[in-house]
């Protein structure tokens, strides 16, 4: 056994949020290709906005943008982990209450029924898998709601096939519009169950912005996708051109003899991530 | 770039056409969900503890370290479809925020001559740094979704809806 301590995890996240304030460089990249290839005038200037915005939050150290979202963790837990202190869960919230803090990211985070604020952006969003290993890979995404709101769920039948899962998926870039801060990147999962799609759409937006799947048919379908999104013209901030979406990242999982889900999580183009591996200690 | 000053007159917006670019500057007020819907309750049981009369509201919910804000972009216009026309109807002026608005909006955008700015979604470090001063106006309580008035400068942005009704985001 190997063990993990409660400081350790709470340490590892408060250092993980800072993510909020610049853009991961493949999304940074992305958005200097787009801005290279775009004609459109209004377009130009919202994307020459963006990145100088960017260079802005990395020089003066501060939020890219003020929606620093709701904290989002994928957390690969190493089954051989003793892990000490504490509620694991309780050392992720205790990460973000003081990074938060610290950074002076905003506290977006209340009660859905009594819309009270928490203050802190406690909960996060926390999806843990248990992997064989000896130490806890724990991956952060600032997530904002312009681009949350616009998620969709699509249970289709058998007989739509792969031509209404790229209906499906387009539909839901075409209904978002301007709304979830173009351009984006699309995550899509197919397969599973209803909330398996969902979680693996969002996990794909962890990605390196335009990486393929590995998977050559998913890779296609990607490619295929992205064309069709950027032939919407809905374009960057909803103001027309070609750059409607940076990349489309696909990925499925086994489903039942009756369904075919196809689920869609649109990140904006503010691309916010980190990771971190805590080393399980002997 | 046209540069504009707020409080912005009826008169000078209806110069204004959509896909202008534009640098505002001077005074205007904030204010998203949590906000609308006690303004909009305020106007209806006249205890609005402010006046919105000439008023520019930019839909924000700012970060702020230290007493001062360090971003500030606007927010999805398209969930304040419900409020706005009653406050272009009681003397807003102006609206800043994000992506497109509904109908209902168009219609009382054209009615009142009044205009939509969009500011670039996600550039919150950008429109922090125009913000050279603010104070609190209502509702402290909502803490980030209170209602703020900022001093801008040279802050930008573009006309999405002129005061006729023509838009950017109608192909």
């Amino acid at each position: 056994m190997s063990k993990v301590y409660f400081e350790d995890v709470v340490n590892s996240v408060e250092n993980l949020v800072h993510a909020c304030s610049s853009l991961t460089p493949s999304c940074e990249a992305a958005l200097n290709r787009a801005r290279k290839d775009e004609k459109n005038e209004n377009a130009e200037f919202a994307l020459d906005v963006i990145l100088e915005n960017n260079a802005l939050a990395k020089r003066d150290d501060v939020p890219v943008c003020q929606d620093t979202g709701m904290a989002v963790f994928f957390v690969e837990y190493g089954q051989n982990v003793n892990f000490v202190g504490g509620d694991f869960e309780d050392a992720i919230n205790e990460g973000v209450r003081r990074g938060y803090k610290q950074y002076g990211y905003r506290a977006s985070v209340l009660d859905p029924i009594t819309r009270k604020n928490t203050g802190d952006n406690t909960p996060a969003v926390v999806h843990a898998k248990i992997v064989s290993g000896d130490d806890v890979k724990i991956s952060f995404m600032a997530k904002g709601f312009g681009s949350e709101n616009m998620s969709k769920l699509f249970m289709l039948t058998p007989s739509q096939g792969l031509d209404g899962v790229k209906r499906a998926v387009v539909e839901a870039v075409k209904q978002a519009e301007a709304n979830p801060c173009p351009p984006i990147v699309v995550g899509v999962g197919i397969g599973g169950t209803a909330e398996k799609a969902m979680q693996l759409a969002k996990e794909q937006l962890l990605r390196e912005v335009g990486e393929p799947s590995k998977d050559k048919v998913l890779a296609d379908l990607e490619k295929d996708l992205l064309a069709e999104i950027n032939a919407l013209e809905i374009g960057a901030q909803g103001f027309g051109g070609n750059n409607t979406a940076l990349a489309v990242h696909v990925a499925k999982y086994p489903t039942h003899i009756s369904a075919l889900p196809v689920a869609v999580n649109i990140q904006c183009h503010a691309v916010r991530c980190s990771s971190v591996l805590v080393e399980g200690r002997q | 770039m046209k540069k504009l000053v707020a409080p912005f007159e009826k008169a000078e917006l209806k110069t204004l056409n959509a896909g202008d670019f534009v640098l505002i500057s001077g005074k205007i007020l904030t204010g998203r969900d949590a906000a609308h819907k006690r303004m909009v309750e305020g106007l209806k049981d006249g205890r609005l503890p402010f006046d919105v009369n000439g008023q520019t509201i930019f839909y924000v919910g700012p970060c702020f370290k230290d007493g001062k804000i360090t971003a500030c972009g606007p927010t999805t216009s398209m969930r304040m479809n419900a409020y706005a026309p009653t406050l272009f109807d009681s003397g807003v002026v102006a609206t800043i925020g994000k992506g497109n608005v509904g109908s209902e909006v168009y219609d009382s955008i054209k009615k009142n001559g009044c205009v939509y700015f969009a500011a670039i979604g996600g550039a919150g470090a950008t429109y922090g740094k125009a913000v050279k001063s603010f104070e609190t106006v209502a509702y402290e309580d909502l803490g980030t979704e209170a209602v703020y008035s900022f001093e801008v400068q040279d802050f930008p942005a573009i006309v999405a809806i002129d005061a006729r009704g023509n838009s950017i985001f109608e192909k």
